[in-house]
């Protein structure tokens, strides 16, 4: 689809349109309907219109696939980590009161950094579904037939 | 009643259905559901299916003959469920059990608590943090599941076409 020019105008224009919405329902989630399962799948639907205009090569040029292995294990590694050191620092397990003097603050600083957390794991295995999806139908046609 | 033999026209009845339940969800004040409902439902799973059916042959197979046991399991799980909505508590009902429990507490107190106006993600990544950790693995295993089916390349060289090993 890399030759049509009406699509290609159109998600240079949309892409980074629709990343910064992603971050915005990542890191605006406490004030407004988002959080980070919402925002993880939205900036994969962005990665994936890049990978349909143009093709998946330059897509995990971007974001490499061992990338994606990686990150989505240090989302729930982020998530782990935030309720073990309320554990260290002397709470229950993903009681976010210690991390910080003021609970108030300490609670916001919890709830951003356990959505992040979502947010990476869920975005990056959306993106290696694609990946792994694309691949498999390009091995079956090098190989020959669909069945 | 609509009966799609045509996987795709499967795939896009589903997709129109999970934007619909997202305006609905909308219009019901639900903005967190709404937003997941159009971004997963009629968004990421839409690509997904479609991206699968590019894998699979698009016409369901022609089943020989009904299997009328499937199909008795499958009225009577039905009938029984629907026997089942007839206890629900009446819709709206200030009294009901979910208005009352500690649905209460998380509406007087959230702000207090933590300084956040969204109450949805307050009990999501505090309140009920562990539930919320649960999804992440499943989001993870799902990920370690496909890999495992998908994920490992066939070594090709240039000549030879790669091995088939299904």
């Amino acid at each position: 689809m890399r030759d049509n020019g009406i699509l290609r105008v159109v998600a240079r224009f949309l892409i980074p349109l629709i990343m910064l919405f992603a971050l915005y329902i990542q890191f605006h989630g406490e004030y407004s309907p988002g959080g980070g399962f919402q925002a993880g799948v939205v900036f994969a639907a962005a990665w994936i219109l890049f990978a349909l205009i143009y093709g998946l090569d330059a897509a995990l040029d971007i974001i490499p696939e061992r990338a994606m292995y990686v990150l989505m294990l240090v989302g729930v590694l982020i998530y782990c980590a935030v309720g073990v050191a309320g554990v260290v620092l002397g709470g229950h397990f993903l009681d976010y009161r210690p991390l910080l003097d003021d609970p108030q603050y300490a609670q916001q600083f919890g709830i951003v950094t356990v959505e992040l957390g979502i947010g990476i794991t869920v975005a990056t295995v959306t993106m290696l579904f694609f990946t792994l999806f694309v691949r498999r139908k390009a091995d079956m046609e090098e190989v020959g037939g669909n069945d | 009643m609509v009966r799609a033999r045509d996987l795709f026209t499967a795939v896009m009845l589903f997709a129109i259905y999970s934007l619909l339940s997202a305006a609905l969800f909308a219009v019901l004040d639900a903005g967190d559901v709404a937003l997941t409902e159009a971004a997963v439902g009629a968004g990421i799973s839409t690509i997904l299916m479609l991206a699968l059916l590019a894998l699979v042959p698009r016409h369901e197979a022609e089943a020989p003959r009904p299997n009328w046991p499937a199909m008795a399991v499958v009225v009577l799980t039905g009938a029984v469920l629907i026997y089942a909505t007839l206890d629900f508590p009446e819709f709206g009902n200030p009294d009901n059990p979910i208005q009352t429990h500690v649905a209460p507490y998380y509406v007087q107190e959230t702000y207090n608590d933590m300084g956040i106006p969204n109450m949805v993600a307050a009990v999501l990544a505090s309140y009920r943090s562990i539930d919320t950790m649960g999804e992440g693995f499943v989001i993870l295993t799902a990920g370690l599941a496909v890999y495992a089916l998908l994920g490992t390349r066939r070594r090709r060289t240039p000549n030879k076409p790669a091995e088939a090993e299904e």
